[in-house]
């Protein structure tokens, strides 16, 4: 009934992308997405395009993924295209059918914007294809570091993150569990009229809580019992190590965001 | 209720990378008012198999029927809410199917979603909590107020309630003491003779299959193993020893016995009492010899 | 073994706030180094109240605890969980890492290890229960048993001198079981002071002593070749016995007489072919 998902889906291949540190690849991601903007012709759209493309090699992963990845936008994608081919009225008209008009800016902005976003969910997809839930709050943590020093709770976030992470593959091996429980017991899940299913939910939900519930009790005993008392003073098991390739990719996409400026109109 | 497997094998996760196959070329017959025993390490498969009892899996080959119902592999089998009320499932941890405000709305809860009416329902709870040893004020409390061992009652009677055909038991006493194991094994005894109820119970324990069990279906890697009545099965004991099971204590003793004696006794014993009276027996016999 | 006194719990008495029974009353009782002592108790028994105050969860206002020198209070749980390791019931609700390698190492990034010392730890910890090949796994991909192993690993990283198992093995399957009783005799051999609240009578068994807990008090104390001779009593406070001792027990009912005391099924079927049939 429920599919084992993959969490983040983490692909795992030997890659240049995957050996990145993940502070590196979340830098890239932030830097892609304020740099997109720059472009606006078909000449900086295609040196972003080439980028990408570049990025998507050296990641290794199968395009198949990438689609995965893509699928559920497409539809968002393919809406903003319409929205901006319809209803911007700007340049010479194109094409004329009835009260559908179509001028020479529409197009153009369907085109460039609807590139922008493709662009943009490919690139946060080989994050999230190239790096693990883990490594990503680990980076998460390092980064946010400085914000220690105004008492943001970083280390408290990071802890959350990773243990929800944990536990979502039990989680979710325990809806079902309960699922089947009440299923058992009459309760019909996927069929039936609309206002069923949705009542049927109370003796999934209410179960999951009380577990979660308990489950947090019992973690927190454990977690007291081995000497938690909160981030001061801890020592820390996992590390990141920068390397010089990480460099490069930063500068790589600086470079990236020079020719931009210079192409751009 | 008659319920059999025939040939049937499931597949987890069809046509995607992550595809299982979780049990193949089963065969079970469970005929009505017996007391089946499936036996198996954790991942033998005998979870799949329960599933199919009741139609909340459906086989990827093979037919499974239930009563009077054919459920066959890749059609879209419908109103499956009639089996589901005649062959009950009591699953492993039972408590954590709780959720109602009451003891009372939690017992109901089945019987009204398979039709019954809410007096009816409620007569049903009263019944049914008698039967798992807990007195009527429990009725109106919380079932988040209970101990472990008092919400697991409770969760079984919402299942008794239902008054399925067939009780179908998934390690009932994980996680009971001593005292809680025998007072709920000996309560699914007495109702299975009460009631002729057909009873399936799915454990690790040889034990418990030895004492109340007239039928034994192991399960390995995915296929029955082996099946049969209980003497004969653990009186093969290199058999199940291969495939990393045990045998009930009384069985391996009389093993050890049988090896220092020379000699093999009249038969398996699958209860300490018999075993001690032939045992007795025997050392008699042998004052008399002498 | 010493003879050195590494839990000292005195007069001990404590009450839930919302409950009117005392859930423990008057218990006392030593731990020396090095043994194996099992708490066995039915459910509702107080046996699991006392994991919790052995833990600091919970103090009493009434009487001490003292784990070695220090006595358990408010400011002095931190350094007592330093010496006083725990590994709970619920394989799940203790598993803290994303994988094994995280969660061992989650106690000691706690203690402030410095992180060379931690791989060293980790990996000999691990090695210690047999799940060293499963360093790099998932929780949900371990079973039951493996889970409690890596619970252990990661209670003995920290080099505790007591570790306590508060119903370790009553969720698992047999060979869960069977793996962490092993792991808790090959403990108790290197020294390791281990105490396990338990109702499984196989795990009592192998303990150098038991102590009965009934309705918050201590019932009955001693070695378990005593203590599983009292049958019936153990019977009514909602206990069970070994096999080799019921079978024992029915035997002499027969007028098979037995004198040596037998808590294995080896020593008895030798005793009962010696005794008796091999004439």
């Amino acid at each position: 009934m429920m599919g084992k998902m993959i969490i983040g889906r983490f692909v795992p291949i030997d890659s240049l992308l995957h050996r990145l540190d993940p502070r590196s690849k979340l830098i890239i991601v932030f830097l892609f997405i304020c740099i997109v903007f720059l472009a606006n012709n078909a000449a900086t759209y295609f040196i972003l395009a080439v980028y990408v493309g570049l990025m998507i090699m050296l990641s290794k992963v199968p395009f198949r993924y990438i689609y995965l990845g893509l699928r559920p936008i497409l539809w968002l994608i393919l809406f903003t295209f319409c929205l901006h081919l319809f209803f911007t009225k700007d340049g010479n008209l194109l094409f004329e059918y009835g009260w559908i008009k179509i001028y020479e800016e529409g197009l153009r902005m369907g085109i460039l914007i609807s590139l922008r976003f493709f662009l943009l969910i490919i690139m946060t997809s080989l994050l999230t294809l190239t790096t693990t839930p883990i490594e990503l709050t680990d980076a998460l943590e390092t980064l946010l570091a400085p914000l220690k020093k105004v008492r943001f709770p970083v280390h408290e976030l990071a802890l959350m993150m990773s243990i929800s992470l944990r536990f979502i593959p039990t989680l979710m091996d325990e809806t079902e569990k309960i699922m089947k429980a009440q299923m058992a017991r009459g309760v019909e899940f996927s069929s039936g009229p609309i206002k069923n299913r949705i009542k049927a939910i109370v003796p999934l939900l209410i179960p999951l809580f009380v577990n979660a519930f308990k489950r947090a009790e019992e973690l927190a005993t454990a977690m007291e019992a081995r000497g938690y008392q909160g981030g001061d003073g801890r020592t820390k098991y996992r590390q990141l190590i920068w390397k010089q390739m990480d460099s490069v990719m930063i500068i790589l996409l600086v470079l990236v965001a020079g020719l931009l400026l210079v192409f751009k109109s | 209720m008659d319920i059999s497997l025939q040939k049937v094998a499931y597949r987890y996760q069809e046509n995607t990378p992550f595809e299982t196959l979780a049990i193949k070329d089963v065969d079970i017959n469970i005929t009505s008012g017996s007391y089946t025993a499936i036996i198996g390490h954790t991942g033998s498969g005998k979870s799949t198999v329960l599933q199919h009892l009741n139609a909340l899996l459906t086989p990827t080959s093979g037919n499974v029927v239930i009563g009077d119902r054919l459920i066959e592999s890749g059609r879209k089998n419908k109103n499956l809410a009639p089996i589901r009320q005649k062959v009950g499932i009591v699953f492993q941890f039972p408590e954590s199917q709780l959720f109602e405000e009451t003891v009372e709305k939690d017992i109901c809860f089945g019987p009204m979603n398979f039709g019954v009416s809410e007096e009816e329902a409620k007569h049903r709870a009263k019944k049914a909590l008698r039967e798992v040893g807990l007195s009527e004020e429990y009725l109106t409390k919380s079932p988040f107020d209970l101990s472990g061992g008092q919400m697991r009652r409770v969760a079984i009677a919402g299942v008794l309630a239902m008054e399925p055909e067939v009780l179908v038991l998934d390690e009932p006493t994980a996680g009971l003491d001593p005292r809680g194991r025998k007072e709920i094994m000996d309560m699914f005894y007495r109702l299975h003779k009460e009631r002729n109820l057909t009873t399936i119970l799915v454990t690790h324990s040889m034990e418990d299959a030895a004492i109340y069990a007239d039928k034994i279906v192991i399960m390995n890697k995915g296929n029955v193993y082996k099946e049969g009545e209980p003497e004969a099965i653990f009186s093969n004991s290199e058999d199940l020893i291969e495939i990393g099971l045990n045998v009930p204590d009384i069985v391996r003793f009389q093993q050890k016995l049988e090896t220092l004696l020379g000699y093999k006794l009249d038969r398996v014993h699958l209860n300490m009492e018999t075993f001690i009276m032939e045992v007795s027996d025997h050392l008699k016999k042998k004052e008399d010899n002498q | 073994m010493d003879h050195k006194v590494l839990v000292a719990v005195d007069s001990l008495t404590f009450m839930y706030e919302d409950q009117q029974k005392k859930a423990l009353d008057n218990v006392s009782f030593q731990v020396m180094q090095g043994e194996w002592v099992a708490i066995v108790g039915h459910n509702g028994s107080g046996k699991s109240t006392l994991a919790k105050l052995l833990n600091g969860l919970y103090f009493s206002a009434e009487g001490s605890i003292r784990i070695g020198d220090i006595k358990i209070s408010e400011e002095t749980v931190w350094e007592a969980r330093k010496k006083i390791g725990m590994v709970f019931q619920n394989p799940d609700n203790q598993f803290v890492g994303t994988t094994v390698k995280d969660d061992v190492a989650f106690g000691l990034e706690n203690n402030a290890v410095p992180r060379e010392e931690m791989h060293i730890r980790v990996e000999t910890a691990l090695a210690k229960v047999n799940m060293l090949p499963f360093l790099d796994q998932e929780p949900h991909h371990l079973s039951g048993g493996q889970k409690q192993r890596v619970a252990i690993a990661g209670v003995i990283a920290l080099k505790p001198s007591i570790i306590v198992l508060d119903e370790a093995t009553s969720m698992l399957d047999p060979q869960g079981r069977q793996e962490v009783l092993e792991l808790m005799k090959e403990l108790k051999q290197e020294n390791m002071t281990v105490i396990s609240i338990t109702h499984d009578l196989d795990e009592a068994a192998r303990a150098d002593r038991i102590i009965i807990m009934n309705e918050g008090k201590i019932y009955k104390e001693g070695k378990p070749s005593e203590i599983f001779q009292l049958e019936k009593e153990l019977i009514d406070i909602g206990l069970d016995i070994p096999f080799a001792i019921k079978l024992r027990s029915g035997l002499r009912k027969q007028g098979i007489q037995l004198d040596k005391i037998t808590l294995t099924e080896e020593e008895l079927v030798t005793e009962l072919w010696t005794s008796h049939f091999k004439k």
